[in-house]
Parts: C-alpha cells; sequence; structure tokens
C-alpha cells in the first residue's frame, strides 16, 4: 500500500515538473512553430541557478523566481537576437537552438562541476505529512500544487486576458493577427522568456527531488518532447494531460522495471501517433 | 570535369596509407565512418527534405547488437553483420511509420524522441549494454582471412565500404527513384496529384538511410572494438547533422566534406579545448547563422561567379 501511495505521489510530482518544463514548450510550438530544443538545457541552468542563489538567499522559493527570471531574460535575449535574425527558417532556428543547448550544458558543466548537487528542501517541507497514518512526503505535495496553480494561472492567462487572446490568435493564424495590428513579433519574445522562465524555475522547484547534475538536460528533453508529441503542439490542457500521463508511465516504469523503463515510454508514442497523430489535444489545422 | 573531383579523391585516399603514419590512417578510417554516417543522414535532411535528428538511433542499434550477441553467443562476424544490419533495418521500418506520420519539425521531433528513448535504454538496461560502462572485449571481423586489427588492413576494409557506399547512395539519389524523393521535397502537393504515393517514397528512403547507418555503426564498433551509450545520444546525432549541413545538404560531396570538417574539429581544437560539446554548439551557430547552404553550395556560387567574370 505504502508503494502505491508513494508512487502515486512521485507519480505526480513527475508530472508537474514536468508540466512546467512542456507547458513553456508547447505554447513557444505553438505561436513560434520551433521546437524549442535549448528547453532541457534551460531547466538544468535554473536548477544550477538555483543552487547558487540558494548560497546568498537561503528561500528555495525566492531562489526559483529569481531563477526563472535569469532564465526568462536569457530566453528574451535569444530569442531577440538570434531566432529574430533567422525568422522564416524554422529549421535554422531550431538548429541555432540546439547548438544553445549544447553551449549551456558544457558551460554548466565548467561553472558549477560534473558532481550532482542536491537543493535542500525547505525546512518545514521536510517531514512527511501524516494523514490516517499514512505519511505523505509532503514536499512532492508542494511540487503537485504549484504545478496546478501554474496550470490555472497560465489557463487564466490564455483563455481570460487581452494577452492571452493575442497569443491565441498568432496561434490560430498568424498573417490575420498581424494584419488585424496585434504585434506579434512581441509575442514572440514575450511567450518564449515566458516559457524559458518556467522551464528555470522548474528546474530550482525540480532540484530537491532530481538534483541539479550533468546530463539533467538530456534526461528532461526527451520527457518534454514525449509530453508534448502526446498531448499535442500548443495545447495548455494537452501538456497537462501528458505530463501526468508521462509521470505516471516513468515513475512506475522506473519502480516496477528499472531497466525498461525507457522503452515503455515508446508505448504512449506509438499509441497517439498511430490514432491521433496531433496529439491528444492538438488541433486538427496544420 | 565533375567526377575528375571524385578520381582525385580516391586516388589520394589510396595513397594515403603508403605516406602517412598510423596515426592519420587510423584518424582517416574514423573520418570515412563519419562519412558514410552523414552521407545517409543526408539522404532524409537533403533529398527527402526530412530533418531527422534521431540518425544516432541506426548506428548505435547496429553496433550494439553486434557487440552483445558476440559477448552474449559469441558468433561469427559473418553472421552477426547480417544479422545486425537485417535488425536495425527492420527498426528503422518501424520507426518511419512512427516518425513518418509527421513531416517538417514534427518528424524531427519524433525521431528525436525514438532515439533519445533509445538512448536512455542504454543507460538503463544494464544486464544487456552494461550501462555507462559500454561493451568492451570485441574484436574486428577477419574477412578472407585477413586480420584488420592493422591500422592499414582496417583503413583498406573502411575504404572500400565507404567507397561502396556513397556508389550505391549516389545511384539512389541519380535515380528516377531518386528524382521522385526530390520531387516530394519541393513539391509534395504535385507530387501526390501526379500519382505518386509520397509517404511511400519517403518510407522507403528512411528505411534505406537506416540501413547505411547501420553499416557505419558495425565499422565504428568494428573500429572501436568498444560501444558506450553516447554514440546514441543527441550529441551522435547533432554531429552526423551538422557534417550535413556543414557541407551543404543535398550534395554529393557536401557530407564528405562537413563530416571531415566535423571530425578534424572534434580530434584536432579538442586537444587544445577540452569543450567539445560547448564547441560543437558553437559550430552549429555559427553554420546556421552565417552559411546556411553549406560549405560546398557556398564554394560553387563562388566558382561560378569567378567563371562569369
Amino acid at each position: 500500500m505504502q508503494f502505491w501511495i508513494i508512487q502515486t505521489l512521485n507519480s505526480l510530482a513527475l508530472g508537474g515538473l514536468l508540466f512546467l518544463l512542456s507547458a513553456g514548450f508547447s505554447l513557444i510550438f505553438g505561436l513560434m512553430r520551433i521546437a524549442n530544443l535549448t528547453h532541457g538545457a534551460l531547466f538544468m541552468l535554473g536548477a544550477y541557478i538555483g543552487v547558487t542563489i540558494l548560497k546568498f538567499v537561503p528561500n528555495l522559493w525566492l531562489a526559483a523566481v529569481l531563477a526563472g527570471l535569469v532564465v526568462a531574460l536569457l530566453g528574451a535575449l535569444l530569442e531577440r537576437f538570434i531566432l529574430r535574425a533567422l525568422a522564416g527558417n524554422a529549421l535554422g532556428q531550431v538548429l541555432v537552438t540546439l547548438g544553445f543547448a549544447f553551449i549551456i550544458a558544457d558551460f554548466c558543466l565548467v561553472m558549477w562541476g560534473g558532481d550532482p548537487i542536491p537543493l535542500p528542501t525547505p525546512e518545514y517541507l521536510r517531514l512527511p505529512l501524516i494523514v490516517a497514518g499514512v505519511p505523505f512526503p509532503s514536499y512532492r505535495l508542494a511540487v503537485i500544487g504549484i504545478a496546478i496553480v501554474t496550470a490555472i494561472a497560465l489557463y487564466l492567462l490564455m483563455e481570460r486576458t487581452r494577452l492571452g487572446a493575442m497569443i491565441r490568435a498568432g496561434v490560430d493564424d498568424m498573417q490575420m493577427a498581424r494584419a488585424v495590428g496585434i504585434p506579434v513579433s512581441k509575442l514572440f519574445t514575450l511567450v518564449f522568456a515566458l516559457g524559458t522562465g518556467l522551464a528555470g524555475a522548474g528546474g530550482v522547484i525540480g532540484g530537491p527531488i532530481l538534483s541539479a547534475y550533468p546530463g539533467l538536460d538530456a534526461d528532461m528533453l526527451p520527457l518534454a518532447l514525449i509530453v508534448v508529441i502526446l498531448g499535442g503542439v500548443g495545447s495548455l490542457v494537452g501538456a497537462f494531460a501528458g505530463s501526468f500521463i508521462i509521470g505516471f508511465i516513468y515513475t512506475f516504469g522506473t519502480a516496477l522495471l528499472p531497466d525498461l523503463a525507457y522503452v515503455i515510454l515508446f508505448l504512449p508514442m506509438i499509441v497517439v501517433i498511430a490514432f491521433r497523430p496531433r496529439g491528444l489535444f492538438g488541433r486538427q489545422t496544420a | 570535369m565533375k567526377n575528375v573531383a571524385w578520381w582525385i579523391v580516391l586516388a589520394a585516399t589510396i595513397a594515403l596509407p603508403f605516406a602517412a603514419g598510423d596515426y592519420y590512417i587510423n584518424f582517416a578510417s574514423q573520418i570515412f565512418i563519419a562519412v558514410i554516417f552523414a552521407a545517409s543522414l543526408n539522404l532524409l535532411v537533403g533529398y527527402g527534405g526530412l530533418p531527422s535528428l534521431g540518425h544516432a538511433a541506426y548506428l548505435g542499434v547496429s553496433a550494439y547488437l553486434s557487440a552483445w550477441l558476440y559477448l552474449k553467443f559469441g558468433l561469427d562476424h559473418w553472421i552477426l553483420a547480417p544479422v545486425a544490419l537485417v535488425a536495425t533495418t527492420v527498426m528503422a521500418g518501424l520507426f518511419g511509420l512512427i516518425a513518418l506520420r509527421a513531416t517538417g519539425l514534427g518528424f524531427l521531433m519524433l525521431t528525436l524522441a525514438l532515439s533519445q528513448v533509445l538512448w536512455g535504454t542504454a543507460y538503463r538496461w544494464v544486464a544487456v549494454t552494461e550501462g555507462d560502462n559500454g561493451l568492451r572485449g570485441l574484436t574486428r571481423p577477419a574477412p578472407f582471412g585477413v586480420s584488420l586489427d592493422q591500422p592499414i588492413a582496417f583503413y583498406f576494409f573502411a575504404l572500400t565500404v565507404t567507397v561502396m557506399a556513397l556508389w550505391l547512395m549516389a545511384r539512389f539519389v541519380g535515380s528516377p527513384f531518386g528524382a521522385a524523393l526530390k520531387g516530394t521535397r519541393d513539391q509534395p502537393r504535385r507530387m501526390s496529384a501526379l500519382g505518386h504515393n509520397v509517404w511511400l517514397i519517403r518510407w522507403i528512403t528512411f528505411v534505406y538511410a537506416g540501413f547505411w547507418g547501420a553499416v557505419s555503426g558495425l565499422l565504428f564498433v568494428y573500429y572501436h572494438k568498444y560501444i558506450h551509450p553516447t554514440s546514441l545520444s543527441l550529441a551522435s546525432s547533432a554531429e552526423g547533422l551538422i557534417g550535413v549541413i556543414a557541407g551543404g545538404s543535398g550534395t554529393l560531396a557536401g557530407p564528405l566534406i562537413g563530416a571531415a570538417i566535423v571530425m578534424v574539429l572534434k580530434n584536432y581544437v579538442s586537444a587544445y579545448v577540452e569543450r567539445w560539446n560547448m564547441l560543437l554548439g558553437f559550430v552549429f551557430v555559427v553554420i546556421v547563422v552565417f552559411m546556411p547552404d553549406g560549405l560546398v553550395p557556398g564554394a560553387r556560387r563562388l566558382w561560378a561567379r569567378w567563371r562569369s567574370r
């Protein structure tokens, strides 16, 4: 019983982290039509920046916000000065993000070394929460809470604000959005900063669970890709559902069949690609 | 005129081992392997317009299969090689079914996700792959009783395979099928309207590219007598892709030159600066920003301009 509860919570916590990572990836892909391959590297960079900030400010949440802002700024610069120069060349843009992914990952190795650095769990979340005699790891509950709050905030932003309406217009039909006077280029920078910032903050929030280590980027990027393939690009609901599906499959795969956890990831991909090539929540329009 | 350059390159590569030491012979053998890998990727990226970011899957799987079957059953290379090639090609066929549900960046993401799953499996499935330790204790084959353990013997073996591979791939893109493939790259809807089965043309190319990727994987594992999960990594796929793009995708000579440049950079520059991944990243950025169509088309453009003066 204990095993199932713990693994379920682990699944939900990983799902929450994956949502923080893939929501931005999905939004960026939806609006800009490019796959931002720096996303895994920025998640890792966020975790490492969190490590450094925590040396000065012993507050994980503040560190997450600050690291998110730093990474968002970096993302904005990347979009504004590099990707903008390659407008219209989607493959070129993706390859540049891949190049930066390598640069950022190696930069982290130079700056923070090769040993894994765990981020400390906040004091008050170290003890498990005991409900009806069953202990629940409280930090994981907090991560799940953050992911849900973020999801609701993003949903409200996209569905209930003027800015969100403009982004949705850009996703649906960029040419028309431009024609009616929506500043799509500014939206690009904004969405890119928002998406990368979420990844950076996600890295810090994931820190106490995953630690910051070289290779964190390569571990997270494929999971985010599969989430987005599963959920459908540009769909927030899809990213949310996909994150938790993959969170469960990967966590239980790792727990029950540690050798083959990755092979099991093929299954959801194959099923979705076979029956809904645009993902569970993807639109049918190109 | 065009073929002359190819004959000169061939003559030079045949002459090289008689002029250079073992170090350069070994280095050139590694370049051959990278060339086959990049050329096979070029079939997809350059001629098919299908940007694959998971080509290392075929190199890695055929290498791992050959290595694992050898260690597990001690089979002869005469049996191992075809088994590894056929199994990897079948896998390419299955991956093609998945990846070709999309084109463009969807295809890129799917190929990347598929190969990353294999990479993760190579790390985790310790019972089969030995994980991070990699598989060691392998041997090189001895075709017709000639041991390939000497650098020069391996060199000519690799050269023979490379020439065959490049010739067959050139035949492939030069054939009517190759013309149809380029058609599906440039005008998929018109090709479809003309009655071509666009999907099938792409799938066949995908499988064929996977087969040559598997061939490069066999050479790779023969050369190193060792295989590690990094061969399946994104960086491995990316090295091949940047070779294709640096040289000029969709040209026959492009991947040759591009792969050679990547290998030279990797071996020489990283001897001075220890940061190959960072350098690889910068090479990506610089090439995409400043030389988007690659060296061969770029040089051809300059040549045309010079001649027209």
